[in-house]
């Protein structure tokens, strides 16, 4: 039973399109979800050991966080392709 | 006017049109040819916005500001305030200033412009693959990747320009290629040339950041206004205010980085 699902969506590309956009976007998110978490952490650790130094961390946090969205923004884009393209 | 618009729909019993997104801007008319987009309007607008602004504060210019000078001035205080507080010197500042300012304005313009009713809404009626489909006016000008690539690709080309200005070409192409003849041998020409890819992926991480983000705001914001109709419709609210912060947020971060890579770009790397 499970190979006609299979097949059925094998078949049918619209329905392959959504299952690769969901699961695109879906991993693509875990990564960059840990990261961003990560970097918060730290950087309330070093504010709160320092808060003479928050506005640099702050700075910094902002950048790092950039950084780290861009990669989910790149497994968006690659979704937001797979189903409108 | 889109309540207008709707109401006109219905009354002829042709239904809503259906929800298209497309990742591509629409050309909306042709100039001999050359086709005219959307997006390419609304960058035009902003433009002439920001070009006829300035002018008009330069020619009322008061030493003691009042009104929209004073606004102005502010929101100039704060962002020179930013670069200097990353490149602590104020001959570097004058020089970053201009393009990460106007890096900054533009794009905060262009984001919020898109939360102007009438996104994705009012346009024209035009049959494309057979099926009829409504070509709007207003589309954020940052959901087209030519508008980003091409913002990313001034940033990166004016780091090169200032790397070169301020350290010389040697100096700074000595980043880049690394003799495997003295230390760190030939792991440092490989650093070298993995420098030049960093290069090339910074364009592409600038332009899918923006694009990125803002495509995916407009796309949310359009499902939402189709959702409901016209009457009952609050439910894009929540979806333009993280619109609207989303744009601040893009913005900032784009100007913040085009700064701390300008800024990179002018330390010198050979004393250690």
């Amino acid at each position: 039973m499970e190979n006609e699902v299979v097949q059925g969506v094998a078949n049918n590309a619209e329905a392959a399109k959504s299952i690769a956009t969901a699961l695109a976007i879906g991993l693509g998110a875990l990564g960059p979800g840990l990261g961003v978490g990560l970097i918060g952490s730290k950087a309330m650790e070093a504010i709160g050991r320092n808060p003479e130094a928050a506005p640099k961390i702050q700075t910094s946090m902002i950048l790092a966080i950039a950084f780290a969205e861009a990669i989910a923004i790149y497994a968006l884009v690659i979704a937001l392709i797979v189903k409108f393209v | 006017m889109k309540l207008v618009k709707l109401t006109k729909l219905k009354a002829k019993n042709m239904g809503i049109q259906d929800l298209v997104i497309s990742i591509a801007p629409e050309p909306i008319f042709h100039i001999h040819g050359f086709p005219i987009t959307n997006t390419t309007v609304i960058t035009l607008i902003t433009s002439l916005i920001v070009i006829v602004g300035s002018l008009y504060l330069r020619k009322s210019f008061k030493i003691v500001p009042k009104g929209l000078q004073n606004v102005i001035e502010s929101v100039l205080e704060a962002l020179l305030n930013m670069v200097d507080s990353v490149t602590r010197d104020r001959k570097q500042t004058q020089k970053f200033f201009p393009l990460v300012a106007t890096i900054f304005i533009f794009v905060i313009l262009i984001n919020w412009i898109e939360v102007v009713p009438g996104l994705g809404t009012i346009g024209v009626k035009e049959v494309h693959h057979g099926k009829e489909v409504v070509v709007p006016f207003v589309r954020s000008a940052a959901a087209d990747l030519n508008v980003t690539l091409a913002l990313a690709i001034v940033s990166v080309f004016f780091t090169q320009f200032i790397g070169i200005a301020f350290l010389g070409t040697r100096k700074y192409l000595s980043k880049f290629f690394v003799s495997p003849f003295k230390k760190p041998y030939f792991i440092g020409s490989f650093v070298g040339i993995l420098e030049v890819i960093s290069e090339f992926s910074k364009v592409i991480s600038f332009s899918f950041r923006l694009f990125g983000n803002i495509f995916a705001g407009e796309a949310l914001l359009l499902v939402a206004l189709f959702l409901l109709p016209v009457f009952f419709n609050i439910l894009p609210l929540p979806f333009l205010f993280l619109e609207l912060f989303v744009g601040f947020v893009q913005a900032l971060v784009f100007s913040m980085l085009t700064l701390v890579f300008l800024k990179s770009a002018t330390i010198d790397h050979s004393e250690h």
